[in-house]
């Protein structure tokens, strides 16, 4: 029985039903635009690590690595693009 | 009326007529001809609906060839226009949709058309594979592909051209300048090819991950294979940017957003960073299969191992990931302070160390071997000192201060296209006569191809070199004229002269394509430049399932190990072969694509949204569809081999 049940789906199924709740509570809680933008992308991005690895099982095959390697090449180029947009247009702008 | 005023064109010419006229009979001329040799039927079966890699390449190769010759007649119209002082061959309004449509035409449809091409003809041959990962969404991302070309294409007689340039920049692109739907067309034509080629790069990466022969390792694949993963690991991370930055601009001209406008908290520098984000790592889309089939015909024809394996592919490796550290270079100009120019300089000319070391593993690798100067290598050879000047002026460019004086000129023309024509045009030219005999079954005519060589090499250079001197003396690009006392006039003259000695080598091009298809014997056998990499063990002409019997590989030239190391590709015996069934879905989905842009473009919201019920529909039928593909018998292969067997063997 033990091995049927889906125990780290459904615990993957509650925890993003928690993290909704979170991102919810920027539109009704009285917050200031910084926060709120901040609880936004910290929910958004542990959001989808969690649907790639619980509902998309990523790690579950052997193409395990080949997987992850994109994921994190992924996650490598988003960060430069953003951070560096931010530094060209806002921050080192003259 | 004035439903139709719309589709009207707001800055007619002779010549738009005249190519209206022509298209029109163009398009009455094929179809009378099909009805009339009753080729619909086989058209329809053989090639709408084919899901053959092979095939999907060839298509994607021939759209490419048309629209070199659409982007070529643009640029020898601009270049006659500028052939003499204070010219009147076009206006202005004029110039400015002509050298749009060249760039968007040349890098999107054809330059990119080209490199697809070759990857889904050749890949799965070098690696043993009986088509891609997904047959289908091969296919779907051709016809996509496709209908966007044609959706661009239609656009200087429906309603009007693009003309903020090819790079599109906002505000100049937002309404208030562009006031026709002919950035519109921009938008959605590249939206459209987009997603075909976003879905190519997925369908490669699996392909090349999950379907290489018995043997081949990663570090064993052909040295083309390994370009073609890096190419589309680039394309899967570059391409969403593009889709997100024209759906925004979408938006700003379509549904009055701001978010490239520069009041009400839009910021307008944004779309030249989101485009050159996407931009930049798009030339490496571009250059690495190019640098890929070099490797492939260098090693070839130099009759040596290709030198520095492990280098080439480290060297890949960081360039894909460098290539997205560099894009603020296109807009050092546009204000940022000295670090963030200073930080943009660096990366930039570091990523040109890669590069340099694949050039030396080049020469390496013709250093004492056994050169024969056949077509695909005169380019090859061709390639490394022009692609070295246009390196260097790229280098040039990259100094952020130095800039200031090069940026917009003619100079960064001459740059680019220096890179372009003799890295991917010269690459492309040679990896098709180079794999012309696994395609067709017959070689091209060496003479007649040198000829073109000569001719191509020559014009490039009296075309583009001039334009460096004029660049830095000033002359700025996307002008449509100058005057008299700048002195510009004799080297654009040359230049004019050296862009037809240009179109002079693609109609020979051409011309050796018909000579050959005449006159060259049949009897090439499987082999005929006695090459190296897997996709030469197959017969000619390859049949659909590709290799009868799996191979077994224990190199990045496998081939080449069997023919003089004794190794034994094919061990098993014939088995029956699982194939992918043909689909018409691909070219009807499409087809709603292009009603779906070209509504979009025009605000027809009922076509709108009539052709996206249909693609909707069209993908709930496919979900709903039960396709297991079918088996050839082991009797038909069998037969099919012994025909392949007797003609090769004749042959030789
Ligand atoms: C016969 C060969 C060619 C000639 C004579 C030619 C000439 C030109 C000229 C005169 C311009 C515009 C300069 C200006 O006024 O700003 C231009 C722009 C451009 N060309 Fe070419 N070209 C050729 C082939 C190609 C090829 C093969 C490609 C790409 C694979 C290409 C890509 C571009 C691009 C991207 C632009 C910039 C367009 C823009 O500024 O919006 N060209 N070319
Ligand atoms: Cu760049």
């Amino acid at each position: 029985m033990k091995e049927l049940f889906p125990v780290k789906q459904v615990m993957g199924y509650i925890f993003s039903l928690v993290l909704t709740a979170v991102a919810l509570s920027v539109y009704f809680l009285d917050m200031s635009f910084e926060v709120g933008l901040t609880i936004l992308l910290v929910t958004a991005f542990i959001q989808a690590a969690l649907q790639l690895v619980f509902f998309m099982h990523a790690g579950e095959s052997t193409d395990k690595k080949a997987i992850y390697t994109n994921v994190y090449y992924g996650i490598a180029i988003a960060l430069v693009t953003v951070f560096g947009t931010l530094l060209t247009l806002i921050w080192g702008y003259m | 009326m004035e439903f139709f005023e719309r589709f009207a064109i707001p800055h007619p010419s002779p010549l738009i007529y005249a190519s209206m006229v022509a298209i029109g009979l163009t398009m009455i001329a094929i179809v009378v001809g099909i009805t009339y040799f009753k080729k619909w039927g086989y058209l329809w079966r053989e090639w709408l609906t084919t899901v053959d890699h092979k095939r999907i390449g060839m298509m994607y190769i021939i759209s490419a060839l048309l629209m070199l010759f659409r982007g070529g007649a643009d640029a020898v119209m601009m270049r006659l226009q500028t052939a003499v002082p204070d010219n009147t061959f076009l206006d202005a309004q004029h110039y400015n949709e002509v050298f749009t449509t060249h760039g968007v035409v040349m890098i999107i449809f054809m330059a990119m058309a080209f490199i697809i091409g070759m990857m889904n003809f050749v890949v799965p041959l070098q690696i043993g594979a009986r088509d891609v990962a997904f047959p289908r969404l091969n296919a779907i991302s051709f016809w996509l592909y496709f209908a966007g070309a044609m959706l661009f294409n239609i656009s200087f007689v429906i309603g009007g051209s693009p003309d903020a340039g090819w790079t599109n920049y906002f505000p100049l692109a937002g309404t208030e300048f562009s006031e026709t739907v002919g950035v519109n067309y921009y938008m959605w034509a590249l939206q459209i090819s987009g997603i075909g080629t976003l879905m190519t790069g997925i369908n490669f990466i699996v392909t090349i991950l999950k379907m290489r022969a018995p043997g081949m390792t990663l570090m064993k694949m052909p040295m083309f294979t390994w370009s073609a993963l890096i190419t589309n690991v680039i394309i899967v991370f570059a391409f969403p940017v593009l889709t997100i930055a024209l759906l925004m601009g979408t938006l700003d001209r379509q549904f009055g957003t701001h978010f490239f406008a520069s009041t009400n908290g839009g910021m307008d520098m944004l779309w030249a960073n989101l485009f050159w984000v996407w931009g930049h790592p798009e030339v490496y889309i571009l250059i690495l299969p190019a640098f890929g089939i070099y490797s492939e015909v260098i090693s070839t024809f130099s009759q040596r191992n290709l030198y520095g394996y492990k280098s080439m592919v480290g060297s890949m490796v960081l360039i894909s990931f460098m290539s997205f550290l560099v894009w603020v270079h296109h807009f050092f100009t546009m204000g940022h302070g000295p670090l963030v120019n200073g930080i943009f300089s660096i990366t930039t000319m570091a990523i040109a160390v890669p590069t340099g070391i694949k050039i030396f593993n080049w020469l390496l690798t013709m250093w004492k071997g056994k050169i024969r100067f056949t077509v695909p290598m005169l380019y090859s050879v061709g390639f490394i000192p022009l692609f070295t000047i246009g390196g260097v002026t790229g280098v040039m460019l990259a100094i952020a201060s130095a800039d200031y004086q090069y940026h917009n000129t003619m100079f960064l023309v001459a740059h680019f296209h220096n890179v372009i024509i003799p890295g991917v045009v010269f690459a492309m030219l040679a990896g098709l006569t180079y794999w012309w005999p696994k395609m067709f079954g017959f070689m091209l005519n060496e003479r007649i191809g040198k000829w073109g060589f000569w001719f191509l090499t020559v014009g490039f250079c009296l075309a583009f070199f001039p334009m460096y001197i004029t660049g830095l003396d000033g002359q700025a690009r996307r002008m449509y004229t100058y005057s008299e006392e700048t002195g510009f006039g004799p080297l654009n003259m040359l230049s004019f002269f050296g862009a037809g000695l240009m179109a002079i080598a693609f109609i020979l091009i051409v011309y050796n394509v018909y000579y050959s298809f005449r006159y060259a014997p049949r009897n090439v056998g499987q082999d005929p430049w006695n090459a190296r990499s897997l996709e030469w063990a197959t017969p000619n002409p390859v049949p659909h399932y590709n290799f009868s019997v799996t191979p077994v590989v224990n190199s990045s030239e496998a081939f080449w190990d069997s023919k003089k190391n004794g190794h034994q590709l094919f061990k098993d015996k014939i088995d029956k072969i699982h194939m992918p069934n043909n689909s018409g879905l691909p070219i009807i989905i499409a087809g709603l694509f292009f009603v779906f842009g070209f509504s979009f473009v025009f605000g027809i919201w009922v076509g709108v949204i009539a052709a996206a019920i249909g693609i909707f529909g069209c993908m709930a039928y496919r979900t709903f569809e039960k396709d297991h593909g079918h088996y050839i018998p082991v009797e038909e292969i069998q037969e099919t081999e012994m025909k392949l067997e007797v003609r090769n063997n004749e042959n030789r």
